[in-house]
């Protein structure tokens, strides 16, 4: 598929992939990125608790510290420069035990020693002050002021629209199944043909173990961890302001009660291992405990209409921390065991690396004429003026007032955007990510048809879905469609 | 712009009040309906048997649906389709007329803000999909509810071959079940948690009959597994917990209805924890003064013909309350109201407020129960006095259970919550201890028919022969529960 070898191929689409491929586009190289699944951020990037961390809770001195450290600051300026959804709600980290209020001011120390200043006690009453719906028993917390939501589905789609931009060739729906060595090059095999590159990086996520072994690596195994998580309905954000923690544990964050930039409440994650890294069905026990952690934490929650509940995978190894180095010799770079963080570090892992590839021999010359500049996102979150709520857009261009899923309200203009954008969705699912069609409440009872039948439209040759469309009820969608140019 | 009142959603309930509105002299009457097309859920529900209470002749949904949008029309009803109302904010005026109400809108016009005098919410109810079940497992594709595969089938001309598996057995669960094979699926089963199905004959006996579907009662789905492409679901016995694997390619999740009452809750309007609607008083007005609510928002799910005699309700009082309407519909001054609240394992009762005599739509409270339970009477109470005694009912679950107003005037203003109870009778009064007879039943997987209750028949009968938006039967059921409750001992 690729006659001349690229410079670099990056396996793996998430959002580390992603945002190496838009960081190395700032240099003269023939970049390749290439992701088993359909659509960039499939994997575990998808599925998280969509928190935009600080690392004031990371191991000082390890490299995830830093890494989150830098990679976060990087994001909350590139989040606001590309439209990806992002509040800064702060975040409430609470002691329900005795044990655990004598443990807050360790959490402190150990922020201030990440480096991470906004670290402040908050007694018990201060804390219901702020948040009054919390359930009683609460002993005291510890504010993190600049904790704060992203949107997990805009960042890496940023990411790839920018390096799509930058010249980077995106091969989606291509697995990789081995390695060998030709003419001074990687060749890799691939369920779509061979391709060839001089360099190799692995930001594979679950699979950047299979992947580090192709390359002679043996130094990690990874080992899935599940998160299930539950998504409540809009009418349940009004219960909270910040993002509430738990006292973490050696093993996990906790169960953490977050709102969402979509403008829902989330509440998980549970922590599971699992055999199999393509297990992300969630079960009867993990929605069971949810349950109960949520009306612990805020009893209002489970009142509330669930509006979804997912499970994501954690690329967790052996380690405590990242798998991140350089091999001047193989050409390969390792950017693998990226766990629950790799959001909020991922630019901090993007520049990390490009500082390794280069030191290994990449010779890495910015490109002529290049000025890096993030894409403008469609905003899909609650914070900022949503198509349907601007006068001045529909004016422009009728589709952004003709709203097709009506729970989270978004436009046909918005569905055919996505359809038309440099990276389309591959399906259903890649159009709510990009959209929010058919997330809401109502899970399809009222758009799934129509949602599907745009869809369709968009991918089918046989435009069989145009002829559908215009079948429902014809004289009632005149006015609907009276007014598109 | 500014109207008279303000109808959001053009289903049933919020045309039949349009209608009605017009009909009474109301100036401007807009109905904005977020859909391209009026009618509601009809719009996609191909079976017979609309329009019976209300237009007193039988029809398909979509020409349900059809009738009463022209109906509007011809009224002269402003009707707005593709039109979003985004949010209300009640004008706080205190009592009749007391508003402006405003109301913001989108549409492929813009953003606009319209100032009403009145407002009826009119916005349905949906089925809980599988996610808010929280039933566990894979996300496949193939997983929906019967809103979105009645769209599918009916609106987009989509097939769905293969086999189908439907999880309910109440009235729109073997719509569901008859869609699917209209879309050429295989229905293998209906599954019910219940230890018997819910629905009546009437208009689904055909399609049982013909499609051979049987129902596996006592019987849960539990997991749903597919990575991609639905694979199948797990399901399990309720009493023994044995489960086992049942492959398929569709699964529809039907009933456990939830009113969308997303605005209502956003305008801050008191809400009913039973009905998760508004709480609305017997004239239909919500607790904000100028907003009132109708159909299946307030009573999810009843059926299309009660949800637009509801509509015709609240409509009459509207008229009043702006003046055009009948001068001896007018409540007087609104009192703060007495709620009525119905004890397990009754669920819900709609209305549930009482601030004047006013009787409720068709004369009658509706109920609902969690389970099922043999013939009992339902007793109304109010700090410990009894009100009144119902004649006997059977409860089924996602059943209507009616209650006749005639205790109403019985309420004390001043009292404490009005309660309706299921009353406990002497073993000797009580209903033998058989099962109770549903009219279709499974034998060996077969469906058998079983001859119509001809009481039921003939009750409703009566009910149309005394109109709608009468209290047909009040009076006289008031009268026999008065005479019963002087004949049972009080519990």
């Amino acid at each position: 598929m690729t006659p001349d070898p690229a410079d670099v191929v990056i396996i793996g689409a998430g959002v580390v992939g992603t945002a190496i491929a838009r960081t190395l586009a700032g240099y003269s190289l023939d970049l390749v990125l290439v992701d088993t699944a359909g659509d960039v951020g499939a994997g575990t990037s998808k599925a998280n608790t969509a928190i935009l961390h600080t690392g004031f809770d990371a191991k000082p001195g390890s490299l995830e510290s830093r890494l989150l450290v830098r990679g976060s600051a990087l994001l909350r300026s590139y989040a606001a420069a590309a439209g990806i959804p992002a509040e800064r709600t702060g975040a409430l980290l609470v002691a329900w035990t005795p044990e655990q209020a004598a443990a807050l001011p360790s959490i402190e120390e150990n922020a201030r020693r990440n480096g991470y200043l906004a670290v402040r006690p908050l007694p018990a009453g201060e804390l219901y002050a702020r948040e009054p719906r919390l359930g009683p028993g609460a002993l005291g917390a510890v504010e993190i002021a600049d904790e704060s939501i992203i949107c997990p589905w805009t960042t890496p789609l940023a990411f790839a629209t920018e390096a799509v931009g930058a010249g980077v060739r995106l091969m989606l729906s291509t697995q990789v199944t081995g390695v060998a060595a030709a003419d001074g090059c990687h060749e890799l095999a691939t369920t779509r043909g061979p391709v060839r590159g001089r360099w190799v990086v692995n930001a594979a996520g679950l699979g950047s173990g299979a992947v580090d072994r192709m390359f002679g690596g043996d130094g990690f195994t990874i080992r899935p961890r599940r998160g299930e998580l539950i998504v409540f309905d809009k009418l349940a954000r009004t219960l909270l302001r910040s993002i509430l923690l738990p006292v973490p544990t050696a093993r996990t964050k906790g169960v953490l009660v977050a709102p969402t930039v979509y403008g829902n409440v989330l509440l998980g994650p549970t922590a599971e291992d699992v055999p199999d890294a393509g297990d992300t069905a969630t079960t009867a026990a993990g929605l069971r405990a949810l349950l109960a952690a949520g009306r612990r934490i805020l009893p209002g929650l489970v009142e509330e209409e669930v509006t979804a509940a997912y499970a994501g995978l954690r690329a967790a190894t052996e380690h405590a921390d990242y798998q991140v180095y350089a091999d001047a010799e193989r050409r390969y770079a390792c950017a693998g065991g990226i766990r629950s963080t790799g959001l909020s570090a991922s630019l901090g892992i993007a520049e990390h690396v490009a500082g390794l590839l280069g030191e290994a021999g990449l010779p890495m010359k910015p490109r002529p004429g290049y000025a890096a500049s993030p894409p403008a996102m469609p905003y899909i979150g609650e914070a900022g003026v949503r198509p349907y709520q601007d006068p001045a857009r529909i004016a422009a261009d009728p589709a952004y007032g003709q709203i097709v899923c009506h729970c989270e309200r978004v436009t046909r203009g918005e569905i055919r955007d996505a359809l038309a954008s440099a990276i389309p969705p591959a399906d259903l699912g890649g159009l709510r990510r990009r959209t929010r069609a058919a997330n809401g409440r109502c899970q399809g009872f009222y758009c799934g048809a129509a949602v599907a039948r745009l869809l369709a439209g968009a991918r089918g040759p046989a435009k069989s879905g145009v002829s559908a469309e215009t079948r429902e009820p014809a004289k009632a969608a005149e006015p609907a469609g009276a007014g598109e140019p | 712009m500014k109207v008279d009142v303000l109808v959001v959603g053009a289903g049933p309930a919020g045309l039949s009040a349009a209608i009605e509105l017009r009909r009474l002299g109301v100036g401007s009457v807009l109905v904005a309906e977020r859909e391209a097309a009026a009618g509601g859920v009809p719009r996609h529900s191909w079976h017979t048997g609309y329009g019976l209470r209300d237009l007193r002749r039988v029809m398909t949904g979509p020409a349900y649906a059809r009738a009463l949008a022209d109906a509007a029309l011809a009224a002269g009803a402003e009707l707005r389709l593709g039109t979003t109302v985004t949010g209300v904010i009640a004008g706080g005026g205190a009592g009749l007329g007391g508003g402006p109400v405003s109301v913001s809108m989108t549409s492929v016009d813009g953003v606009e803000t319209v100032r009403a005098a009145a407002v009826l919410l009119a916005t349905g109810c949906r089925e809980r999909p599988r996610a808010a079940r929280l039933i566990p497992g894979d996300r496949p594709a193939g997983v929906m509810t019967t809103g979105e595969l009645q769209q599918r089938v009916y609106l987009s001309a989509e097939r769905r071959p293969g086999r189908a598996l439907v999880v309910g057995a109440e009235h729109v669960s073997f719509s569901a079940a008859m869609t699917l094979a209209h879309a050429g699926a295989r229905v293998i089963a209906l599954v019910t948690e219940y230890d018997r199905q819910q629905s009546y004959a009437a208009f689904r006996l055909g399609a049982a009959l013909r499609w051979r579907v049987p129902v596996w009662t006592s019987a849960r789905v539990e997991r749903v597994a597919g990575r991609g492409r639905l694979d199948g679901v797990e399901v399990a016995d309720v009493r023994t917990g044995e489960a086992r694997f049942v492959p398929c390619d569709t699964v529809v999740f039907t009933g456990d209805w939830i009113p969308d009452h997303e605005l209502a809750r956003l305008a801050g309007l008191a809400m009913d924890p039973g009905t998760r609607g508004p709480v609305v008083d017997t004239r239909l007005e919500t607790s904000a003064a100028g907003v009132f609510a109708a159909g299946n928002l307030v009573h999810a799910a009843e059926t299309a013909d009660v949800a637009a005699l509801s509509g015709r309700h609240a409509a009459r009082h509207v008229a009043t309350m702006l003046g055009t309407g009948s001068k001896s519909l007018a409540a007087g001054a609104r009192g703060a109201g007495v709620p009525i609240l119905a004890e397990p394992p009754l669920r819900w009762i709609s209305p549930n407020t009482i601030t004047s005599a006013a009787t409720p739509p068709l004369g009658r409270f509706v109920l609902r129960s969690r389970d099922f339970r043999r013939p009992a009477r339902l007793e109304v109470r109010q700090d410990g006095r009894l009100l009144a005694r119902s004649r006997r009912v059977r409860l089924v679950p996602e059943r209507p259970v009616h209650l006749g107003a005639g205790w109403l005037a019985r309420v004390d203003p001043a009292g404490g919550p009005v309660r309706v109870v299921t009353g406990s009778l002497p073993v000797w009064l009580g209903a033998p201890l058989r099962r109770p007879r549903s009219r279709v039943s499974v034998r060996r997987g077969r469906w058998r028919a079983e001859p119509p209750a001809t009481s039921h028949a003939g009750r409703r009968h009566r009910a149309r022969a005394a109109g709608p938006g009468l209290p047909p039967s009040a009076h006289r059921h008031g009268e026999r529960r008065r005479r019963s409750t002087s004949a049972a001992s009080p519990p």
